[in-house]
């Protein structure tokens, strides 16, 4: 019966080196940086209403998650935009507020 | 010019370090160098069985550093390799009784008539694992390609780049060509990406060590079995030779993968 599909070579846990790697490399991040899946959910929830004064995101699909490469751990964050933000919302002030923001997580 | 002091270590138990020691041990003394293998494991010894030493043990490790005996009276001689000695673990002692200076103490002693003074340390990150990467010059991690001996692994690097070493070399040991080949294991390339340190060694998963180890003859006293020709490659390596990797992990044509395929029951 299976060997159908294994001359097709597509058994659903054909992949688990893939798996166990990815797997692996968000946990070692977690290890290493000491950040908990908890304080991922906070710190996603903080980012989803501070990024929502702004541009209107889809907030269920928001994606927070640390990673680990060889060149260090890396905290990455996909937020799909739904929208733009009008400009006209913004007052000058806060229009030149988040561009400082930004440079300042960079540093 | 003084020995070196190489520590193997994994983190992890039960993925090598003890058949990594005695085999890369008896491949050094092959090839004629003087070597000390010391067990640095005390209330659970193991090095002297998988030598197949164990019935010529009079001193251990302990009773050198506590003063019972002299350092050359502890050391066992292997009758095989004039060039390789043993010294034992204590095996009713605790990790507690030896502490850093008296292991330091000890393999600068072992330098000054050894070339390789290789340590055999506890699995684990307490007291036995401290004991024996102080006195190193290197050190190897050992691991196996799953995710628990690699994540153990990465927290030993962790600890060993902590503590001023220069940076260890991974052994990738117990590798299964043919699941590697399916996707099912983790390769060299997957596992050297997440520890991101050099690599001196890939043993790959053979029954001969079970039996050489049955019998007390490490498979490195031959070079006739995969997994004795891998820890040859290695003493090579140490010694400063450009050895080649072999690429177990690498598809070898059509013939292979259709063999797997009916293997894979």
């Amino acid at each position: 019966m299976n060997f159908l599909s294994r001359i097709l070579n597509r058994q659903p846990d054909q992949d688990s080196a893939e798996v166990a790697k990815r797997r692996l490399q968000l946990v070692l991040a977690q290890d290493r940086t000491n950040i908990s899946p908890e304080t991922l959910n906070v710190l996603k929830d903080e980012m989803i209403g501070v990024i929502s004064k702004y541009v209107e995101i889809d907030r269920a699909r928001v994606e927070v998650s640390m990673t680990h490469t060889n060149r260090g751990e890396h905290l990455i964050a996909n937020i799909p935009v739904v929208g733009a933000c009008a400009p006209t919302r913004l007052t000058p002030e806060r229009r030149r507020a988040p561009a400082r923001r930004t440079r300042g997580a960079r540093a | 010019m003084p020995g070196r002091v190489i520590t193997i270590t994994s983190g992890k138990g039960g993925v090598g370090k003890t058949t990594a020691t005695a085999n890369i041990g008896v491949a050094l003394a092959r090839r004629g160098q003087r070597v000390a293998c010391v067990d640095a494991d005390i209330g659970l010894r193991n090095l002297d069985v998988v030598l197949g030493l164990e019935n010529r043990i009079v001193y251990d490790l302990v009773d050198v550093v506590e003063g019972r005996a002299r350092l050359r009276q502890a050391l066992i001689k292997d009758k095989r390799l004039p060039e390789l000695v043993l010294l034992p673990a204590a095996q009713t002692r605790e990790k507690s009784a030896v502490s850093e200076k008296q292991m330091i103490k000890l393999c600068d002693d072992l330098k000054k008539e050894f070339d390789f003074v290789l340590v055999d340390s506890p699995a684990g990150i307490e007291l036995g694992f401290k004991n024996s990467l102080a006195p190193a010059d290197e050190v190897i991690i050992v691991v196996t390609p799953e995710v628990s001996a690699v994540r153990d692994a990465d927290r030993v690097i962790g600890l060993t780049e902590a503590s001023e070493k220069r940076s260890p070399k991974l052994i990738i040991n117990r590798l299964r060509p043919a699941m590697v080949r399916r996707r099912e294991m983790m390769d060299t390339a997957d596992v050297l990406e997440i520890l991101a340190i050099e690599l001196i060694g890939i043993v790959p998963e053979d029954e001969t060590i079970i039996t050489s180890t049955n019998k007390g003859q490490p498979v490195a006293l031959e070079d006739r079995t995969a997994a004795g020709a891998a820890f040859t490659r290695i003493a090579q390596r140490l010694l400063g030779e450009n050895v080649p990797f072999q690429a177990f992990d690498h598809s070898e044509g059509w013939l292979n993968r259709l063999t797997d395929l009916f293997r894979k029951q």
